[in-house]
């Protein structure tokens, strides 16, 4: 058996502790994101102890960093040498850390270009059942070795593990941005975004509220600036700059749901469905992202009617915020599929000791 | 057979040595197996009941497509069914708004962007043997292509996969949707090299159609100078939409075969292409033959136009069709290593040709790392083929050693599952075979494939120390 520095050997003694008697760990990093998901349960196993980046190329594109790391500090290195987390990383509350960030797998603004946060996951190590350090992946951009374990990592809120360490791809910093702004119906805009996606126009990011279609360019310079999208007016770099972030981590004031609000029944929906899903009409307020593929809904609509509006253009919902998420925060999965998952669990976790209950009951 | 005949018809069942003879192996044709029948279903509900079939029965399964894996991941059981599934190669949708295609696992690679370029669009991953493979085989493989250092592999342009389970029942992985609830088992699935459901219909994302792409042919006089350069094209923020190496074998080989105009006198040529706006691409040509010129480049041509830009390709894409040229048979190792090792490793496996007597001809896809070695052998002198397994073997561990994996893009198949021994620990390996469980209880779909036993890793293990270093390696391993 391996030895561990310091930090990891009191993790694993934790891990080892819990499975002993069977107790549940509550796997945390900065907390920023206790609210998404279900509620978690358990003793609290802290991972920031487990912090630093082991090692970054810029020249390699790869940056690997131990799980506990704040994102805030791994984004600075990154933009020290001109290079960034392309999947923009929501940052809900200041002191998040890598690990929470690969665990809820969650995407900015420019997801709808570059692809989900699995997609930028190299590698992986995890802290799994058996009480080892196991590394799936590696550090090397394209690598089919074995079951690719370290992406489904991303995104399982932790079920299947402590993330310990993970090798993340990395991209230079887009030379030039621009953003527009549209007055356009929600049909339109959504049909709008959809014609331009498919005729190379370099869209990195758009959103859609209350008649205005904001898009954002990215690329070289030549591209971005030599593109002519009629109608639209030019948002100032520094306007910009805020509006993306704000919608990104969720302080746009559509996201603000004060605790009257809340106690009214109001609730945070998150739909995920394909880009050219129809509209889809509930009570309440609509946020769209992601070329129409990400749709925020502040609605005190029931959770049956929400998912079901969800399921029916093929998609699915998450309940993000609200008093009561007895529903469940995420839209269930089919029993074939969920059977698997509960396997898959088993063959990490057998215990059930990994933030059980996160993601779903079963798990 | 009895069983089989009762879900599918006559025709649709193979058992005569000559009718499965074809079937005895992928494109790594070093390992061969007659499978003991080949079922051919012609519709879903067939594939189902031969799923079930074999369940029922407990006799493993062997999916495959079009049969180009070059890793032997379709190598058949000796007591299993080869299931076929070539009849499915119908592309159901194509939707230009949404920029997905939806095929069934049939179809081949090169079909969907052919059907996809009425509406300006096509399908990214690009593996050399597109005009022949299939989506289905890709998603097995996780297949990538000299493209995907710029626009990713087979996982990053499928949104959704949809099949059966080992006992029949259905499935789907991803979503059109940008995600989907609960955990992510596409990434498990894409890759899994049939280990884990049988897929039947695909989710490809589209891409725009490019203006323009232009590529540069940079010559070196040594290899390790043009190893550097492709670090050095990445380290000043480039990424090209391919940047692929031949060696001056490769390029004599590939350019006697197709005639492309290669410079036969460079140790070894980059392949160097930008694609996008005209704009974009004049900026990118001109940085990348910046940064290609100051390190070591002797000689540059951009391709004039698309027919010669074709033309530059034709040889990288026919190379192994060229190696046979060369030789009897070739072996292609897969392995991907960090960047910056690139011109060391391939120092290395100059070393090795001497070391194991055998010729060695390089040709890869560089920007990402992934290099494709093809060990030059005759299969009809055993010692040969024994020689080029462990100069094989040799490589793929070296790779381990400078921080790499044992394969990018071809699988692991058969070909590597000694090399998995040593790239995993036993812990980590012991994890995988549990997904395999999870998925496949009983073991049925591929199996022997992908993972290696416990106990042969066991045994292979008396042979080599865990991670790398081999014991006495002074000693030679016959």
């Amino acid at each position: 058996m391996d030895t561990y520095p310091p930090a990891l050997q009191r993790l694993t003694d934790r891990v080892a502790a819990a499975r002993s008697d069977n107790s549940a760990l509550d796997i945390r990093g900065g907390g920023t994101k206790s609210f998404y998901a279900n509620p978690p349960r358990g003793a609290l196993l802290d991972i920031r102890e487990l912090a630093g980046i082991s090692s970054y190329e810029p020249t390699e594109l790869v940056v690997t960093v131990l799980a506990g790391t704040p994102l805030a500090e791994l984004e600075a290195a990154l933009a020290e040498r001109g290079q960034c987390l392309p999947f923009e990383p929501p940052r809900f509350a200041a002191n998040g850390t890598v690990g929470g960030m690969v665990a809820a797998g969650l995407a900015g603004p420019a997801r709808a270009s570059v692809g989900p946060l699995r997609d930028f996951v190299l590698g992986a190590s995890i802290l799994g059942g058996s009480g080892e350090v196991l590394t799936f992946g590696g550090q090397v951009m394209k690598n089919v070795a074995g079951y690719d374990v370290a992406r489904v990592i991303a995104g399982s809120w932790g079920v299947l593990g402590v993330l310990c360490e993970v090798s993340l791809k990395v991209l230079p910093i887009q030379p030039a941005f621009r953003t527009l702004c549209f007055e356009l119906d929600e049909a339109a805009a959504l049909s709008q975004l959809n014609r331009w996606a498919g005729k190379s126009v370099p869209l990195h990011a758009s959103s859609w509220h209350r008649g205005q279609l904001y898009v954002r360019l990215a690329g070289a310079s030549s591209v971005v600036n030599g593109v002519t999208l009629s109608g639209g007016r030019e948002v100032s770099p520094q306007a910009a700059q805020v509006w993306w972030a704000d919608i990104r981590d969720h302080r746009h004031t559509f996201f603000e749901l004060t605790q009257v609000k809340l106690r009214a029944g109001d609730c945070l929906w998150r739909l995920a469905v394909p880009d050219t899903a129809p509209r889809i009409s509930l009570p309440g307020e609509q946020f769209i992202e992601w070329g129409g593929g990400q749709r925020w809904w502040r609605s005190a609509a029931s959770a049956i009617e929400v998912r079901a509006a969800a399921t029916a253009v093929g998609g699915h919902a998450t309940l993000v915020r609200t008093l009561d998420k007895s529903p469940g925060a995420f839209s269930p999965v089919s029993s074939v599929s969920m059977r698997i998952q509960e396997r898959l669990k088993r063959s990490f976790d057998p215990e059930g000791v990994f933030n059980p209950g996160r993601l779903y009951p079963e798990l | 057979m009895s069983a089989l005949s009762s879900v599918l018809p006559p025709h649709c069942i193979l058992f005569r040595r000559e009718e499965t003879q074809p079937y005895e192996c992928d494109a790594l044709t070093a390992y061969r197996q007659l499978p003991l029948v080949v079922a051919i279903p012609e519709t879903e509900a067939q594939v189902v009941a031969v799923l079930k079939t074999c369940h029922d029965l407990k006799a493993p399964i062997v999916a495959r497509g079009a049969g180009t894996g070059l890793s032997g991941g379709a190598l058949p059981h000796p007591v299993g069914v080869s299931l076929s599934l070539a009849k499915f190669n119908r592309i159901i949708k194509v939707d230009a708004a949404a920029r997905t295609a939806v095929v069934q696992c049939g179809v081949r690679n090169l079909a969907i962007s052919e059907a996809a370029a009425p509406y300006g669009l096509y399908y990214a991953p690009d593996p050399s043997s597109q005009i022949a493979c299939t989506i289905g085989g890709n998603v097995a493989e996780n297949s990538g292509g000299i493209h995907c250092l710029k626009y990713g592999l087979t996982l990053h342009n499928v949104l959704r996969v949809r099949g059966y389970t080992v006992d029949g029942e259905p499935i789907e992985f991803g979503s059109e949707a940008p995600d989907c609830a609960g955990l992510d088992l596409l990434p498990l699935v894409v890759g899994s090299e049939g280990m884990l459901a049988v897929t039947m219909e695909v989710t490809v994302r589209l891409l725009a159609r490019v203006a323009l792409a232009k590529c540069v042919m940079a010559s070196f006089a040594t290899v390790e100078a043009a190893g550097a350069a492709v670090a050095a094209v990445i380290a000043a923020g480039i990424i090209p939409a391919a940047l692929e190496l031949m060696d001056k074998r490769m390029t004599a080989a590939a350019e006697e075969y197709v005639h492309a105009g290669y410079d036969l006198e460079a140790a070894a040529i980059l392949l160097c292409e930008s694609d996008g706006t005209v704009e974009e691409v004049e900026e990118e040509v001109q940085r990348a033959i910046d940064v290609l010129q100051a390190h070591g480049a002797v000689r540059i041509e951009i391709s004039r136009d698309e027919k010669q830009r074709m033309k530059f390709w034709s040889g990288r894409k026919n190379a192994f069709p060229a190696s046979g040229r060369m030789s009897p048979d070739y072996m292609c190792m897969d392995s991907t290593i960090p960047r910056k090792r690139l011109a060391e490793m391939l120092r290395s496996i100059e070393a090795m040709e001497a070391k194991y007597a055998l010729r060695c001809v390089n040709v890869f896809h560089a920007g990402d790392g992934n290099l494709h070695p093809l060990i030059l052998f005759d299969a009809n002198d055993p010692d040969e083929f024994h020689r080029c397994e462990l100069f094989g073997a040799e490589i793929l561990e070296a790779s381990i050693s400078v921080g790499g994996t044992v394969t990018g893009e071809h699988g692991v198949g058969v070909e590597k599952l000694n090399s998995m021994c040593v790239q995993f620990s036993t812990a980590e390996r012991a994890q995988m075979l549990a997904i395999k469980a999870a998925f496949d209880p009983a073991g049925l779909l591929n199996p022997g494939k992908v993972i290696p036993s416990l106990q042969r890793c066991a045994e292979y293990g008396k042979m080599h120390v865990h991670r790398g270093a081999l014991r006495f390696p002074e000693l030679p391993r016959f």
